[in-house]
């Protein structure tokens, strides 16, 4: 008898479970379709790329969405959305009119009423966007094609404002959208971009994806960088995300994948002796690593013992450390990413000596005192994680007392906030990285003087706000370089952040992949399976 | 019939108790009934050799050396280095230490807080249902999952992962104690005791506590392997104690993506565990045959 | 006897009722605001503040407790704080290749480990008897993701029998690819299973073979073959099927390990992602599905004893 229940209990689920089950799994007809599998540098958690800064989701925003500028590779902004644009004589007025053709996904035109609401959201989260924000007087909609931006005053950096390359990109929704709180995240994902999005094919933490969309009109230019003309190349962009990098890998090997967008600069060698895999730096600029002092609380709220620290952080070994191969890093002393427009040397000898010494003797005459530094170690990103060990390292070498507490990003994230003492659960030091594009001009929050709206860590020099201000409304790229250099000198002066380097992250992909544009931000349209 | 431990070999109790020192066997009967034991004994010894004295011998298990990342085992680095250029051989010597530690802990506090709980709800009517009930929505959740959610949520330190394991070992004790201190109960010898007005304390130390200690110890092997286990799991999956200490699940979650390039990160420390969880389980296994061998028939 | 089955579903509820107290003050009580994560990089403090009205975190504990435990009677179990969606949802998307890894370990596990048992029960003490107290006794001891490295390392990698990762629906892409997906994490997972039950296996059939109806069989001149399967087998079911039920709590541990190892889209990798990201709705919904999938099952399992087991009378 009892065997018989068993049995029957085990044919019983057999036949229950497809039923149930039925109703869960997707079926989809995949044979006529190109698609192009992609393994993603992140899981994609949020959707809503105005409200979060993470990457992936920019990401995401740029398949689906449109901007009405976007940078070229030579990091100028040029229109995207928008056909013609005008500038009064008095700088004060810019008349933008939007391109024929545009239409969301769910088949309504773009309008101008759309584009303004969406920049209105965007400018209630972005740096950027606060301080175009700050100079804008009004903004209109005489048709439904034209935006009208009126200024308070001159400004140098509107086109390069709303032609953001990365985080928050100024993406256009429709204006039902766009006028979700900007605290909240927008519950529809319906853009005008060569994408769509397939919501009830999405599994978080798994799987996104996308699908062309037939609707869109692409510009005549090719593409460059973010600008020139998006044509979707394949019907639908899967990305499945992978948590373990070897078995990204593997999968990328046995052709399980096409594309895989960060794998582990100490993978590079297995995949690139693969003859079917091709392995390259797609961003040009890379990443910039950063030790963020907190200047708020001892002991890094003196200048001199920040200094200190500095004169010890020899970027060779935080490089060789977290990256390795030294293909994929240089050393760079500039605060500006090197090999662009505001590269410079001004005040760099404090970092680029890396003199355990110097560093020794400089800590002694600022009168450091013993007090512990508390670096946040996030564990779950190894090139944090090694960055932090090795800062550890040299600040013990020079004599400070260091307190290093491992934890995860997101835990990091939420401390970071804290201005609070260390014993009310504040902070010393944490180490992060820039993408290049973020850190290219003095705009950047990285570079923030001002403790009241900085970034955590909070540098308070008047100075250098004053600097940065002059940069919204210079002209010629003389007097841009100049401000550069007087922003630099006042970083370095007042020991704002450590810089740690350049480094870049490679690309593998299959080789019957084509059309990657080179860029800092990964984009999937000129893509194509071959 | 009593409910069998789930991740380790099923325990029942030995419904005949014993008087307080009856019978207890002497290591050398035990060895030579049991020649198996002799093999997991002495491998335990050298691993606990290894753990205590070991690390004196090693190179720094956390000093950073960009140059030998990721070298292959030699002569020199005999068990190569990880992506930071940490010796592997020390990391590993280190980890030992950390969980025989774990395991050790785990062990004695399961066990402690568990006979502690089933003496009451044994011996306390009032309490037995309320402790009972909390036993069996504790053993509900799957013991992996509260570990991790424990200890993400109240901060990785060896402290919260000791309690993290813990915890989910404490309902099996406690069944464990309870039955025995029911089935004793009933006994002639006890009831009179009861009945002849002899105080609680000492009714539990001389007739209840020793009826339990062959049991106990036989169960807190099994904790000890397993609660190795699960550190290592816990470490793997990036929720195990801080990083920065090198215990073995640590150090096989850090070599997770170097697997293909440099295996060694991962292959030592494993086997490493593996053996060190086979040694306690083979003593494990000895001791319950010796020690009840009514158990030991019925397995 | 109906009695006793409604006794026994009656006791699930404080079961439960522990499971889910427990679950909720662990997240409540546990350092950490939520809302600061959620508030993301850059947030002020008057965001966090914001956020943490709209979720109720300014709330009474116990005023949060009634409102929790009041939407999971009707079904709703949160929405994930970071992707918005509700956890069933997400549960819903994440439950195939966790229930189909689970069908086909047990499946496995028991076509290999009863006959492993039962024969090691009847020749006790052969070679064949050492072999599987010894194989007990390692499965115990090797971690599970070690030995799923191990076999992708020489299956997948090496001899690129079988894929490296991922899960493959029956539904979407046929028999073949679902079966080719599914060994390797079924193989490795079901070490520790079969550990256990075919330990369990031999020590009931072991002691069912003492009997004396057994021995009066023998005599009889049945045969041995029909001896195991219609006196020592079925009597030695109980156990076994208790054992079952019991494993259930291991074998979902071992899926967010699996899953995890072979990139399988299923509620052990949702649960761990969760965790990571301190998405508690995630975290609780979970803690509560697994705990409600491990009671029902073994209440199943009881009730089935009353059911088809004449010998047990409550």
């Amino acid at each position: 008898m009892l065997q018989w229940t068993r049995r029957s209990m085990l044919a019983a689920a057999a036949v229950i479970a497809p039923l149930a089950l039925g109703t869960t799994a997707v079926v989809s007809d995949a044979s006529a379709e190109t698609v192009l599998r992609v393994i993603p540098h992140a899981d994609l958690k949020n959707l809503d790329p105005i409200w979060t800064t993470a990457y992936i989701s920019r990401n995401h925003g740029y398949l689906i969405y449109d901007t009405l500028f976007a940078m070229d590779e030579d990091f100028k902004p040029q229109p995207q959305m928008v056909d013609t644009y005008t500038v009064s004589d008095d700088k004060l007025t810019w008349t933008f009119v939007l391109r024929d053709g545009l239409k969301w996904h769910d088949g309504a035109d773009v309008t101008a009423e759309d584009c303004i609401a969406s920049l209105k959201r965007w400018g209630a989260r972005d740096g950027m966007g606060q301080q175009l924000f700050g100079v804008i007087e009004e903004l209109s909609a005489p048709d439904p094609k034209t935006i009208v931006m009126k200024l308070k005053s001159p400004y140098g950096l509107v086109l390069e404002s709303i032609g953001k390359i990365s985080s928050n990109v100024p993406f256009m929704m429709p204006k039902r959208m766009a006028e979700t709180d900007p605290f909240e995240q927008v519950s529809e994902h319906i853009g005008s971009g060569p994408f769509m999005f397939k919501e009830d094919e999405w599994v978080p933490g798994s799987k996104v994806v996308y699908v062309k969309n037939p609707n869109y009109v692409p510009r005549s230019e090719p593409p460059s960088a973010a600008s020139g003309g998006k044509i979707a190349k394949v019907d639908r962009v899967e990305w499945t995300y992978f948590p373990d990098q070897n078995t990204a890998m593997n999968a990328l090997i046995s052709g399980e994948v096409d594309y895989f967008e960060s794998p582990a600069v100490d993978l590079v060698p297995i995949l690139s002796a693969n003859s079917d895999i091709v392995v390259e730096v797609n961003d040009p600029l890379g990443n910039i690593g950063f030790a963020r002092f907190n200047h708020l609380l001892p002991p890094f709220d003196n200048a001199d013992v920040r200094r200190a620290a500095l004169m010890a952080m020899k970027q060779e070994d935080y490089l060789a450390t977290a990256v390795g191969d030294q293909q994929f890093w240089k050393t760079c002393y500039s605060v500006f990413p090197c090999d662009t427009p505001l590269e410079n040397d001004v005040g760099s000898d404090v970092i680029s000596a890396g003199d355990t010494e110097k560093a020794k003797a400089a800590l002694e005459a600022a009168g450091y005192d013993g007090t512990p530094v508390v670096i946040m170690q996030p564990t779950d990103i190894p090139v944090l994680s090694a960055f932090s060990l090795v800062t550890a390292q040299k600040l013990r070498e020079i004599g400070m007392t260091v307190d290093l507490q491992a934890m995860d990003w997101s835990t990091l994230t939420s401390r970071r906030a804290k201005r609070d003492p260390v014993a009310d659960g504040g902070w010393n030091m944490f180490h992060t990285w820039w993408i290049g594009a973020d850190v290219i001009d003095p705009m950047s929050i990285a570079f923030s003087g001002n403790p009241e709206a900085g970034w955590f860590g909070w540098p308070d020099d008047a100075e250098l706000e004053e600097a940065r201000k002059a940069f919204t409304v210079a002209e010629t790229t003389e007097e841009k370089q100049a401000i550069g250099k007087k922003v630099q000198e006042r970083l370095w002066a007042i020991g704002s952040s450590g810089h740690l380097g350049q480094f870049f992250v490679p690309v593998a992909y299959r080789s019957n992949v084509k059309g990657l544009i080179k860029s800092p931000v990964q984009f999937f349209w000129n893509m194509s399976v071959e | 019939m009593s409910v069998p431990a789930e991740t380790r070999p099923a325990l029942e109790v030995d419904p005949t108790p014993k008087t307080a020192g009856g019978g207890n066997p002497t290591v050398l009967s035990l060895v030579l009934r049991h020649p198996s034991i002799l093999f997991g004994g002495a491998l335990l010894l050298v691993m606990i050799a290894v753990a205590t004295i070991g690390p004196i011998f090693t190179l720094d298990p956390v000093a950073i050396n960009p140059i030998l990342r990721l070298k292959p085992p030699s002569a020199e680095i005999w068990f190569g280095t990880d992506y930071l250029g940490r010796d592997t051989f020390a990391r590993v010597i280190h980890g030992a230490q950390i969980s025989l530690v774990i395991g050790l802990a785990v062990a004695v506090i399961a066990v402690s807080i568990g006979l502690f709980l089933g003496l009451i709800a044994g011996y306390i009517r009032a309490l037995d249902a309320i402790i009972m009930r909390v036993m069996d929505g504790l053993m509900a959740i799957p013991a992996i999952l509260l570990a991790i959610a424990l200890i993400s949520l109240s901060g990785a330190t060896l402290g919260t992962v000791v309690i993290a394991i813990v915890i989910p070992e404490i309902p099996r004790v406690v069944r464990l104690v309870r039955s025995v201190v029911l089935s004793v109960r009933e006994e002639p010898y006890v009831e009179a005791a009861i009945a002849s007005g002899t105080r609680l304390p000492l009714i539990l130390t001389r007739h209840i506590l020793p009826n339990t200690v062959a049991p106990l110890i036989v169960q807190a092997t099994y904790i000890c392997g397993s609660a190795m286990l699960t550190e290592a799991i816990l470490g793997f999956l990036g929720a195990g104690i801080p990083p920065e200490i090198p215990s073995w699940g640590n150090i096989m979650s850090e070599g997770r993506t170097y697997f293909q390039i440099s295996p060694w990160i991962i292959f030592y420390p494993g086997i490493a565990l593996a053996l060190t969880v086979l040694a306690v389980n083979i003593v494990g296994d000895g001791l319950r045959d010796t020690l009840d061998p009514r158990i030991a028939r019925k397995m | 006897m109906y009695v006793y089955v409604l006794r026994r579903v009656l006791e699930t509820i404080p079961v439960m009722f522990v499971v889910a107290l427990f679950v909720f003050l662990m997240l409540r009580l546990a350092p950490g605001d939520p809302a600061a994560v959620i508030a993301g990089d850059y947030a002020t403090a008057e965001d966090i503040a914001r956020i943490r009205e709209r979720l109720g975190l300014n709330e009474p504990i116990h005023i949060q407790f009634m409102t929790w435990i009041g939407s999971l009677m009707q079904g709703d179990l949160g929405v994930s704080i970071f992707n918005r969606l509700p956890v069933t949802t997400l549960i819903g998307q994440r439950l195939e290749p966790t229930l189909m890894l689970a069908l086909t370990t047990i499946l496995f596990t028991i076509l290999v480990a009863v006959p492993l048992g039962t024969l090691a029960a009847w020749k006790a003490g052969s070679l064949i008897d050492r072999f599987v107290m010894v194989f007990s006794v390692a499965g115990f001891s090797i971690p599970v993701f070690v030995l799923g490295y191990i076999l992708v390392y020489f299956l997948a990698i090496e001899l690129r029998w079988l894929p490296v990762q991922g899960y493959k629906s029956m539904w979407e892409h046929g028999f073949i690819e679902f079966i080719k997906h599914m060994i390797l994490p079924t193989l490795t997972l079901s070490v520790i299973f079969i550990a256990l039950i075919a330990r369990m296996t031999r020590a009931s059939v072991m002691e069912v073979l003492q009997e004396d109806y057994v021995r009066t069989a023998r005599a009889k001149g049945q045969s041995e073959f029909k001896i195991l399967m219609r006196h020592a087998l079925r009597n030695a079911a109980v156990p076994i099927v208790t054992v079952i039920g019991i494993g259930i709590a291991l074998l979902i541990g071992g899926v967010v390990v699996t899953e995890s190892v072979y990139n399988i889209p299923g509620l052990g990798r949702l649960v761990l992602d969760a965790v990571l990201a301190r998405d508690y709705p995630i975290i609780q919904g979970l803690i509560l599905f697994f705990s409600f999938i491990y009671i029902l099952i073994n209440l199943l399992i009881d009730l089935s004893y009353t059911f088809f087991d004449p010998r047990i009378r409550y």
